[in-house]
């Protein structure tokens, strides 16, 4: 927890993903599955975008992942003045689906940045009330 | 559904007056420049035009031009807005609902003429947003800024699987250089190197300056009628024989393949259909470049090439003067303008190549075919010209 001002981006709940944000706040990662196709998804929704189902659960995921591709960017957005360069990255998750984060605990640079290595997701507490997964690399 | 394939013709097209940097006009003056040279390009009487698409108001537009249309169309899917207005006008006017279309786009991307934001991009509506929406929430909050950290987010994966490389890539940018060296209103001429792109700075690995579009004022716009109606104007017609769109997702980190755009797949294969032509039958290529992955990506995905082989390809010299397949003949969003939605330019070329009035033009050109992109890969659509007459 930082005491600086958060002046990043901040995510605003939905009704579909409140559940989502409310277990990151907690520190776990849970996304979506069909119930009758049985199919994982990401970003949340209230049908199964394979079979519109509404017959869809909430399940915790490993926090497994691998580095599926990134950019890095050297003209940070308002407020990553002092992250640049930084990673923007998209992570696969070992259940399958893909989400967007930034990888922590390494330099970001081409050299360590290596496509399929190993991650697990961590979460930062950026700002009271405001916790935002992300990966690192995971030695395991 | 009866095929579109030379029921329509463009008659008239025609970009502003000035192309780079206006400092002194709005869009929506840009917009009317654009119009009216159009209708001047094909000496029309603008009360024979009765419908108008843009990505503006048509209302506004078409009151401003003291048109009184029968039909509109406000599609709005980023860059590639005004290759579907041209397919939507096309199966408009097949189908009787107008006789004669406006499709008209314009943009002050660089000088920012009249507008509030302090954006250096074009069209908030496809950023990640400090909202809820889900590029908002799931995108914005890790530093993405603009296309340029959004655009290229598969590209390293693709080198992965594909094996092409960084100089590869800068070959796009290399190439498309060659052709705007001759295009007096393209904004760069110089020509560059592949490591001179290499060597250019750092926007968004893997991405160099030179491998990003830059940022321009200006505007286009085009006149479309029914075939039988089309050599009355002041132009040969140039026909449209195929047309498609597809689209795939306003959130790019959630594309179904990043190495590969399925909105590409789909709208280029449905405008081959409804032609009756395949990839030996082009002549000339524009592919909507905002960034030079994407004429990698296009011409995969289109089919002229195989999976893996278009870096090649480029690099070779194919796509350059000379080369089998002449592609972004203008230069293209690299080097000749990108006003933030670029597919209004490409059309242009493909119909003065076409037209055979291009500044650097091909020999013989006969059909062209032209890919647009919207978004970060959200929407795509593709159209096929020929200066052939129907049988």
């Amino acid at each position: 927890m930082t005491d600086k001002i958060y002046r990043k981006p901040i995510p605003i709940p939905t009704p579909e993903s409140d559940f989502f944000w409310s277990k990151v706040a907690q520190h776990e990662l849970w996304i979506q599955r069909c119930i009758d196709c049985s199919k994982p998804f990401f970003y949340p929704r209230m049908v199964c975008p394979l079979c519109l189902s509404q017959n869809i659960e909430w399940f915790e995921v490993s926090g497994r992942g691998s580095l599926y591709s990134y950019m890095i960017n050297h003209r940070p957005a308002p407020g990553f003045e002092d992250d640049a360069p930084y990673a923007i990255a998209i992570v696969e998750l070992e259940e399958g689906p893909r989400m967007m984060s930034n990888i922590v605990g390494i330099e970001n640079t081409p050299e360590n940045l290596i496509l399929d290595m190993s991650l697990r997701v961590v979460f930062e507490d950026v700002a009271p009330d405001i916790t935002i997964p992300k990966w690192c690399p995971d030695e395991n | 559904m009866e095929s579109l394939r030379y029921k329509t013709a463009i008659v008239g097209a025609s970009e502003t007056t000035e192309l780079g940097n206006i400092p002194d006009k709005t869009p929506f003056q840009l917009h009317v420049d654009a119009s009216v040279n159009a209708i001047k390009d094909c000496g029309i009487d603008k009360k024979e035009i009765d419908g108008i698409a843009t990505t503006m108001n048509p209302v506004a537009l078409a009151h401003y031009l003291g048109i009184t249309p029968k039909w509109i169309d406000n599609t709005q899917v980023g860059g590639t807005s005004f290759l579907i207005h041209v397919r939507h006008a096309a199966a408009a006017i097949a189908s009787g609902l107008c006789d004669t279309v406006l499709v008209s786009m314009a943009e002050s991307g660089k000088s920012r003429v009249g507008q509030s934001s302090n954006s250096n991009f074009s069209d908030s509506s496809l950023e990640g947003l400090r909202d809820s929406s889900f590029p908002g929430q799931f995108e914005s909050i890790y530093g993405v800024y603009g296309p340029t950290t959004q655009f290229g987010l598969g590209v390293l994966r693709y080198m992965k699987e594909t094996g092409t490389t960084h100089e590869q890539l800068a070959s796009v940018a290399v190439a498309q250089r060659k052709w705007s060296n001759k295009v007096p209103r393209a904004m760069y001429r110089d020509l560059i190197t592949i490591e001179d792109v290499l060597e250019s700075r750092m926007i968004c690995y893997p991405f160099h300056l030179l491998e990003c579009c830059l940022v321009s004022d200006g505007g286009g716009a085009l006149i479309i009628t029914r075939s039988n109606r089309a050599n009355n104007f002041a132009k040969d017609p140039v026909y449209i024989l195929g047309t498609g769109e597809s689209a795939e997702t306003p959130i790019v980190s959630q594309m179904y393949d990043m190495t590969s755009s399925t909105a590409f797949k789909i709208s280029s294969k449905k405008a081959f259909e409804e032609s009756g032509l395949n990839q030996s039958n082009i002549d000339h290529l524009m592919i909507y470049d905002a960034f030079a992955h994407l004429p990698i990506y296009g011409l995969e995905d289109l089919g002229f090439v195989s999976r893996g082989e278009a870096g090649a390809f480029i690099e070779q010299g194919n796509t350059s003067p000379g080369g089998s397949l002449p592609m972004n003949t203008n230069g293209g969003g690299l080097s000749y303008t990108h006003t933030g939605m670029y597919g209004m330019f490409a059309i242009q070329e493909s119909i003065r190549q076409v037209r055979g009035e291009a500044s650097n033009q091909v020999p013989n050109v006969e059909v062209s075919f032209c890919q647009g992109v919207g978004g970060m890969f959200m929407a795509a659509a593709s159209l096929i010209f020929t200066n052939s007459p129907p049988d």
